[in-house]
């Protein structure tokens, strides 16, 4: 029992199933799941779907943060890509066709990459803060976007297209699947490989890693890279939701909410080490939060007020030393009162 | 010594019966301690005996599972270190724990500063740091960089910080460390001026002549329990060693012959580098190392060695002359250029520059294979299971806990990590830099004896000690370095001591006399 609650990941799990349970009291019709035309449907269903773009930047944002970094241009490069995959199927002769929109995915995730590669180089080869480096890129990207579609917002109609952000595969929203691939793909990776416990190394102690030989730039570099390619499919993403690339909008606050949902996956800003799965657990509470604004009806003027105060208490209950202070607390009331110099003793016991 | 130590002198601090349990292991087992006013009291053991889990049990990092605590007369228990501070006690570590970016005066006024009207009096607050450090007869500039100065001065200035806080009991964490003869000297000048006015001073080192110096008691610990206090003068220094080793120190001396041992010079060099230097660190020097030979270095702290071998690594890039391994010329500007030749390099900044303090002891030890296949390859389990306990088993990392984090051992046992971690990569040659600093005395020997053993089975070695003893131990020749320089090779056979020391000191300087 006291394994489990020490386990890294229990106290982040413990927040995600309180504010599902929240929710499910307010409106019991919550965990209800039904199938419809070959679809699912429910609240679940949802976050599930439109927790993707969010569990992409944040599984490349975990890596990045492993590093002792930070890539704050996750949401401009969403923006990029998006502008990027609609230009070309805007300006293509048959943007129904789905030739054109694998090129344009394609195009679009290799744009992002070569901006991932740009923040890594920013960082790993010439030594900028890594804040400072996607500042840079944060700052102007979103202005390269709306440069590629022209100053407006370019919307197009094409079926296979919408199909990423609102189709179904086997029942199951066909952007949640990209979403579980991608965590797939980075786990195995990460864990298969020795690419997670090199990170690690590089994070905890970058000099002593450098002198044991490991290629560190390679490594910062490439978790770069990765965040990059990982807001590029964001970005498809998203643009695919709204049918249109608008530069302004997309990916808006992602950083922020994504940072937020690798910390509450126990993953440190320090750097060294990461947990995919505490970040997908991470993103998970996230978006149920997003969605019990919605469902407890709080008015949207209150509501950033209202997602603030959840977030703090989740950090709250995760916090080691408010588990501390809660025990010593508990100790007392079960032995009743007692004189001053006793009691000091046991908080420090 | 003084009077102030006598008997009837009431202790200051008083622990009694103090335990505390880590996960799996009982880090300190019903000990007592008492510290008085105006004594240097020293703390004896080998890594992993307890001092430092006793320090922070006293200092409010650790909180103890039972015993207790009596400080000034009454019982304590510290929840933190701030606690501990206001009641008058006060460490100095041995890494220095001060703001190297703020300035001398700020540090030692940090949280005292004097206010005026508006605010912090900065004026007040530089003046009060000054007499502060002049009564240390420290004349720095209180506005000068912390980091602008020596480790030795910001020691120093550590201490006249515990003197703001009015430490009545101050200490002193392997302060010696780092700092050379002289430095020494002006640190125990101080240590002795705070003993005088009745400060109990808990001092830490490994360094045996240093405690017999400036000690008036000495108590020993061993694997967590108390072995027995003494006075400085009832304890003989053989007494000491076997009391925190629990055991004879003999097999030290059958390692005098590996000194002796003949090298033959006449094939390639492992290593030969020709007139390597960086400008504004070392100068040029040459160096051969040649199959299964030992080559000591030796020179005072600051002279070039760590400087020079760096070089042979590509730790830092060299900007003159050529290095050959095997006899092919090689380029050398990264760590891993040296791996690939099978050069390894252990660090002498453990902390900063070998462990890896958040991965466990096995994922530091493999580190070095798995750099050099690459990420791509990933040492198997099962590999690394072997390769672990192999290296753990030869060199007898205590806990022999794999899976603990390699930040929770003992100095010695990290660099027993390390050593697996470079032997488990089956290098060729072996740089190591200072391996033996700041640990106990039994895992010095357990390091030596590898080396030697190792050395005679073709391992080269590069071996940097600033204990001259270690270097004549286990080299077969000397190169000496003095401010920058490569300044002579010894043959370890026609040398002594005296001879090495009197050439440190004096070669090249015509005057002889010592």
């Amino acid at each position: 029992m006291m394994k489990l609650v020490r386990h890294r990941l229990f106290w982040p799990l413990m927040a995600l199933l309180a504010l599902l349970a929240v929710n499910i009291v307010a409106n019991p019709g919550f965990g209800r799941i039904t199938v419809r035309d070959g679809h699912m449907y429910g609240a679940l269903v949802d976050i599930l779907r439109q927790s993707a773009p969010l569990m992409l930047v944040a599984l490349g944002m975990t890596l990045v943060i492993a590093t002792r970094g930070i890539d704050l241009s996750v949401g401009a490069i969403m923006a990029v890509s998006g502008a990027v995959a609609l230009t070309i199927i805007d300006s293509s002769d048959h943007p129904g066709a789905m030739s054109t929109v694998l090129v344009a995915i394609i195009v679009a995730v290799l744009v992002s990459l070569v901006l991932g590669a740009w923040n890594g180089f920013l960082v790993s080869v010439l030594g900028i803060q890594p804040i400072v480096a996607t500042l840079v890129l944060m700052l102007a990207g979103r202005g390269v976007a709306l440069l590629i579609t022209g100053g407006r917002i370019t919307t197009v109609n094409s079926d296979p297209y919408k199909f990423v952000a609102s189709g179904y595969v086997f029942l199951i929203p066909f952007a949640f699947i990209i979403a579980l691939a991608a965590i797939a793909v980075i786990a195995l990776l990460e864990r298969r490989t020795a690419l997670g416990v090199l990170t690690e190394a590089v994070g905890i102690n970058p000099e002593a890693s450098r002198l044991a030989g490991v290629r560190s730039r390679g490594i910062v570099w490439g978790a770069y890279i990765a965040s990059g390619v990982m807001s590029g499919i964001a970005g498809v993403m998203y643009a695919s939701n709204i049918m249109a690339a608008d530069a302004n909008a997309a990916g808006y606050l992602i950083e922020l909410y994504a940072i937020l949902a690798v910390v509450l996956g126990g993953t440190s800003l320090m750097g060294g080490k990461f947990s995919i799965a505490g970040t997908v657990i991470g993103v998970f509470t996230v978006q149920t939060l997003g969605s019990t604004i919605l469902f407890l009806g709080v008015p949207s003027a209150q509501s950033p007020v209202f997602f603030a105060v959840v977030v703090i208490l989740v950090v709250l209950v995760q916090s080691s030393r408010v588990h501390r202070w809660g025990k010593s607390v508990s100790q007392r009331m079960r032995s009743g009162p007692k004189t001053p110099a006793e009691g000091a003793k046991e908080v420090a016991a | 010594m003084t009077n102030l130590a006598d008997k009837d002198v009431p202790p200051i601090v008083q622990m009694s019966g103090i335990t505390i349990k880590f996960p799996g292991v009982l880090a300190l087992d019903n000990v007592d301690f008492s510290l008085r006013p105006g004594e240097v009291h020293s703390l004896m053991g080998e890594n992993g005996a307890g001092k430092s889990t006793l320090i922070k049990a006293l200092t409010g990092v650790y909180s103890i599972d039972s015993g207790t605590i009596v400080v000034g007369g009454s019982a304590r228990a510290f929840g933190t270190t701030a606690d501990a501070q206001a009641a008058g006690i006060s460490t100095v570590y041995q890494e220095v724990n001060l703001c190297a970016n703020l300035s001398v005066g700020e540090n030692v006024m940090l949280g005292h500063e004097p206010h005026g009207r508006f605010g912090v009096d900065w004026k007040r607050t530089h003046s009060e740091a000054a007499r502060y450090l002049a009564s240390l007869g420290l004349g720095i500039d209180t506005r000068s960089l912390l980091e602008s100065h020596s480790i030795a001065i910001q020691q120093l200035i550590a201490i006249s910080r515990a003197m703001v806080l009015d430490a009545k009991v101050l200490i002193l964490d392997e302060p010696t460390s780092s700092l050379d003869r002289g430095e020494v000297e002006q640190l125990f000048g101080i240590i002795r001026k705070l003993r005088d006015s009745g400060v109990a001073i808990l001092f830490v080192s490994h360094f045996l002549d240093q405690v017999y110096e400036i000690s008036d008691r000495i108590t020993v610990l061993r694997n967590g329990q108390l072995v027995g206090a003494h006075k400085a003068e009832d304890l003989p220094r053989d007494q000491l060693v076997t009391q925190m080793i629990g055991r004879e120190l003999d097999d030290l001396k059958s390692l005098s012959q590996a000194s002796a041992r003949v090298i033959d010079r006449s094939g390639e060099p492992v290593l030969r580098a020709s007139g390597v230097g960086r400008r504004g660190v070392v100068e040029p020097g040459d160096l051969a190392v040649f199959h299964g030979e030992v080559v000591g270095m030796a020179g005072l702290l600051g002279s070039g060695r760590t400087e020079m071998v760096r070089l042979f690594y590509g730790a830092d890039k060299a900007d003159s002359g050529t290095i050959h391994v095997g006899g092919k010329a090689v380029k050398m500007v990264a760590p891993r250029h040296a791996i690939d030749h099978g050069i390894a390099f252990s660090s002498e900044d453990r902390r900063a520059e070998g462990i890896v303090a958040d991965l466990t002891v096995a994922e530091n030890i493999v580190l070095g294979i798995q750099a050099r296949r690459g990420w791509l390859r990933k040492v198997s389990a099962v590999e690394e299971a072997a390769v672990v306990s192999e290296y753990m088993e030869a060199l007898g990392v205590r806990p022999a806990d794999p899976t603990m984090l390699a930040g929770n051992l003992s100095g010695g046992n990290q660099q027993k990590v390390l050593l697996a971690r470079w032997l488990a990569t089956s290098p060729e040659l072996l740089i190591l830099d200072e391996p033996t600093r700041g640990i106990d005395v039994g895992a010095k020997a357990d390091i030596q004896r590898k080396v030697a053993e190792l050395s005679e089975a073709g391992l080269s070695v590069i071996f940097i000690s600033s204990e001259l003893e270690e270097v004549l131990r286990l080299a077969q020749r000397v190169v000496v370095m003095r401010d920058r320089k490569n300044i002579g090779e010894l043959e370890s056979r026609d040398l002594d001591l005296d001879g090495l020391i009197d050439y440190i000191a004096h070669r090249g300087e015509g005057s002889v006399s010592r």
